[in-house]
């Protein structure tokens, strides 16, 4: 297409209109179709906006470095006790997501596997969207899941874990199953797009399917697999409710699960709906919060984006 | 092919002996065992609702306000017409603007030019932005100027539309694209111009997969909780929204669960629980009418 001139676009690269009442109209629309689609540039350029105006104030006045590596983060305290080293944050949030991924990336993985590699047609046609209807369950359920039966019957009850109401353990475990449906799916994804010719092959040279699977398939749909895995990551990395409702409003830099913790979309949440004046470090803290998480999302979905572009080039 | 040579070249070939059925007995066992885990957590989930919060539902549930003095009174009338409201204004923002962007890129745009790129590049990173930072987003820019709603419920369905935007522009690509070019390329020569060719027909085709996705992005969209936070949903309105959505304090379903989960009266628990019956009965509906419209009207080309 790169030889077509502008005017002829799209379908039928070869024909030549004459500029008439008729193609002016065309041209309008096509602008204003195009303006529709520029208003996810929009969208992006607005929330750099919003995000950095405000961090440049936040950090104008905390200062770059003790925002960065301070490690105490209570910034609605008052007096002395007040501190804005983000570190406790971060480390929450990606400790969270590591129990997540614990659940996640095995049981995510083993379903993908079972979906494109065992099941048959007919099954796989009834699994698929069930595994996607898992995924459409609003977080807020989740949420209440966590607090009111992981942790009370689970943790508490059925396995006697010493634990308080709100814990950093039954929020990343409950966190790990609403990542599951995103890995398994793009994992299956993956395992689906390798050629057939391949399996054939191995199965062929006598394999077992779990060696098919496993020594064959999966490691030719690793791009894949990769990407999502850093897609369940950056996922749990920017959820919310389910921090926000069972896993505490503590940020604290410690080891043990059985602590409350809290992660930086579930302290923004909190922030902007809590009593505060909204002018002032405080509230500015919100989008620096958010600039901290938005850049952590960034990095990881480019690096998904390139691995997902990588698995489709090779076979499509 | 370098790639998918390489794994069969480290194939040591061997039979499969009897060991390596037993093998393959207890990986597919472990297989099944991950499957399960997703819908047996989803049907502790179910059960846990069920138990907790099916008693607590009756038809003044649904059209009783909040409360928080007497919470065995209270209902959850002004946050399911805000979830509702919030639905068709989200809608009505989404369905034109979704694809409009999908026709472009897909009939329109040349994707040898980079801002054709760039623009198909940052859909799919909005895609996996976390809905707190639309929550962010909202609030500076729609709850406050330039546009200063306030947090009204037009600002709330607006941040969402923005939030499930990709969600549409991505199905409604899809569908369109599953219109074979063949059905265009008759139209063209038949004298239609482009766009006629669009409208009329590749439109049409496109409608049950475009509709999915809609009501897709809708169902995601009212399931939201953190973005509406951050702009400023309240949670007790003892009041039901009124026409004008650019006018006074709304509630949504997720919200109201939300407030209620943070209140340590445990029949505040059970009001939750009632509440979340009530989302996954509207979610359920719109899942079942998307299953519907793709089982009734796709077409086999």
């Amino acid at each position: 297409m790169a030889a077509s001139s502008p005017t002829t676009a799209g379908p039928g690269p070869g024909l030549h209109r004459r500029r008439t009442s008729r193609s002016v109209g065309e041209s309008a629309i096509k602008a204003l179709l195009l303006l529709a689609a520029l208003i996810s540039i929009l969208t992006t350029t607005g929330i750099v906006i919003a995000l950095v105006r405000d961090t440049i104030n936040f950090l104008g006045s905390v200062g770059v470095g003790t925002y960065l590596f301070g490690t105490t983060w209570s910034p609605l305290a008052g007096g002395d006790n007040q501190a804005f080293g983000v570190v406790p944050l971060v480390y929450d949030t990606l400790y969270l997501t590591a129990i997540g991924l614990l659940v996640a990336v095995p049981f995510g993985l083993g379903s993908a596997i079972y979906l494109s590699e065992y099941a048959s047609q007919r099954v796989r046609r009834i699994l698929k969207p069930a595994v996607e209807v898992l995924a459409g369950i609003p977080t807020i359920v989740f949420g209440f899941f966590a607090l009111t039966f992981v942790s009370p019957e689970i943790l508490k009850g059925l396995l006697q874990i010493d634990i308080g109401t709100f814990n950093a353990l039954s929020a990343g475990l409950v966190l790990g199953v609403l990542v599951l449906p995103t890995i398994a799916t793009v994992a299956d994804d993956a395992l689906a797009a390798v050629p057939t010719s391949l399996r054939e092959g191995a199965f062929g040279l006598g394999a077992s399917r779990m060696q098919v699977s496993l020594r064959v398939v999966f490691p030719a749909a690793l791009s894949g697999i990769v990407a999502a895995l850093v897609l369940g990551a950056s996922r749990a990395i920017g959820e919310t409710v389910i921090i926000l409702v069972a896993g505490g409003s503590i940020a604290q830099l410690t080891l043990d699960p059985r602590e409350p913790m809290t992660n930086m979309a579930a302290f923004i949440a909190q922030t902007a709906s809590a009593d505060i004046p909204t002018t002032g470090v405080e509230y500015e803290t919100i989008f620096a919060v958010g600039t901290t998480l938005f850049v952590m999302t960034l990095i990881l979905n480019t690096i998904a984006i390139r691995f997902v572009r990588r698995f489709r080039q090779v076979y499509e | 092919m370098s790639v998918a040579e390489a794994p069969l070249a480290g194939l040591a070939v061997e039979r499969a002996s009897r060991g390596d059925k037993v093998r393959d007995l207890l990986f597919r066992g472990a297989l099944l065992l991950s499957l399960s885990v997703g819908f047996v957590t989803l049907g502790a989930l179910l059960v846990d609702v069920l138990i907790e919060g099916g008693p607590r539902l009756s038809w003044s549930f649904l059209t009783e306000f909040p409360s928080q003095i007497f919470p065995e009174r209270a209902g959850i009338s002004s946050a399911l017409l805000g979830t509702l409201y919030l639905m068709v204004l989200t809608g009505v923002f989404i369905v034109p603007v979704g694809v409009a962007s999908a026709i472009y890129l897909e009939e329109y745009a040349d994707r040898d030019r980079w801002w054709n790129r760039a623009i198909e590049l940052n859909i799919q990173n909005l895609a996996a932005v976390p809905s707190i930072v639309y929550g962010i987003l909202g609030l500076a820019f729609i709850v406050r100027d330039p546009l200063g709603l306030g947090a009204v419920v037009l600002a709330g369905a607006l941040t969402l539309g923005l939030l499930v935007l990709p969600v549409v522009i991505v199905v409604s690509r899809e569908a369109i694209r599953a219109v074979p070019p063949s059905i265009r390329e008759g139209s063209l020569a038949l004298g239609a111009t482009h766009w006629q060719t669009i409208w009329k027909q590749t439109l049409p085709g496109a409608l049950p997969g475009i509709a999915t996705g809609v009501i897709l992005a809708l169902s995601r969209a009212i399931g939201e909780t953190a973005p509406l936070l951050v702009i400023g949903a309240a949670a007790f309105v003892p009041f039901n929204p009124g026409a004008d959505p650019t006018s006074g304090a709304f509630s949504a379903i997720p919200v109201a669960i939300l407030s209620s989960l943070s209140d340590p009266d445990p029949e505040q628990q059970v009001l939750a629980a009632a509440a979340i019956i009530v989302l996954m009965a509207i979610l359920l509906v719109m899942n079942a009418g998307a299953v519907y419209l793709r089982n009734r009207y796709e077409q086999k080309w």
